[in-house]
């Protein structure tokens, strides 16, 4: 993913150690839309594709954090969100990327799902490091 | 000790109105209250009312597919009213469908519904 600027004014971060961390993450980031003046429908994905995450980090990356800032491109403004752990890593990413696909108990559609609702995605990870999750979606 | 959404009970009806931004155990609390619920009072449908929800991710979604499963199993009918169009939209793109779930636009239709498919089941005839 590119490097957009940033307006550092805006810029949150929010440890995820409980899973109230996981709503508060999930406000942080409403608010961050609602600035960069994303429609109600992609604030809805944003948001829904943060819950995802910051779940993820903290069941399987044992917690992390998650950061946000709102970024400009040339004509446009939108919202970049990273979530990061220090957990054991994904061994198999394009596996952890299938529709459906689960270590535990969900149902497989954190990862895959929460791809398809934002405009761009990256994952990084490394087994034994920790996983990171960087998303970014556009006002338009 | 997490805060418990209220089930409240309507005639043969049990009656949740989600009204704030669900923490995962919270979730979970409210699938066993329901069942408990549904047997204890023996109800015979449910009203999962999400108009107040900004968002449904997966593991909401699970709850009221498994909600919906289990209630079935115990003779009663769930409706889930009031879904946002912004997150049904969301939802369909997540991959879920809640292909098993009844769904109605508001409260009133829910209530219809029930009361239409309690007229029609088989111990009404
Ligand atoms: N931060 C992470 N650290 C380690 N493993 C992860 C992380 N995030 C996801 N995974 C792995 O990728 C798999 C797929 O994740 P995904 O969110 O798509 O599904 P899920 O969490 O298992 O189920 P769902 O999100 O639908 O409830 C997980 O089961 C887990 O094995
Ligand atoms: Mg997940």
């Amino acid at each position: 993913m590119r490097d957009y600027p940033a307006d550092e004014a805006s810029r949150e971060e929010v440890p995820i150690q409980a899973s109230g961390d996981v709503v508060k993450a999930r406000q942080t980031v409403r608010l961050l839309a609602q600035q960069a003046g994303l429609s109600l429908v992609n604030q809805t994905k944003l948001v829904t594709a943060a819950s995802e995450l910051g779940r993820n980090t903290l069941i399987y990356g044992g917690g992390g954090t998650v950061e946000a800032v709102v970024v400009r491109d040339v004509a446009r403004v939108g919202v970049w969100v990273r979530f990061a752990d220090a957990g054991p890593g994904i061994p198999d990413m394009e596996l952890a990327l299938t529709d459906g696909w689960t270590s535990g108990s969900g149902m497989g559609l954190g990862l895959s799902g929460a791809r398809r609702l934002v405009d761009e995605f990256e994952l990084d990870s490394t087994p034994g490091v920790g996983t990171t999750v960087t998303v970014l979606k556009w006002a338009r | 000790m997490s805060d418990r959404v209220p089930v409240l009970k309507i005639g043969d009806i049990l009656l949740v109105s989600i009204q704030v931004d669900l923490e995962d155990q919270m979730v979970l609390d409210l699938q066993d209250d329901l069942s408990q619920k549904i047997v204890a009072t023996s109800a015979r449908g449910v009203v999962i009312d999400i108009s107040a929800l900004e968002i449904v991710d997966s593991f909401v979604g699970r709850m009221l597919a498994t909600t919906a499963a289990i209630s079935r199993v115990l003779g009663a009918e769930t409706v889930v009213v009031g879904m946002r169009p912004a997150v049904a939209m969301t939802l369909v793109e997540l991959g879920l469908s809640l292909g098993g779930v009844r769904t109605a636009l508001n409260l009133e239709l829910g209530l219809g519904y029930l009361r239409r498919a309690q007229a029609s089941s088989p111990e009404n005839r």
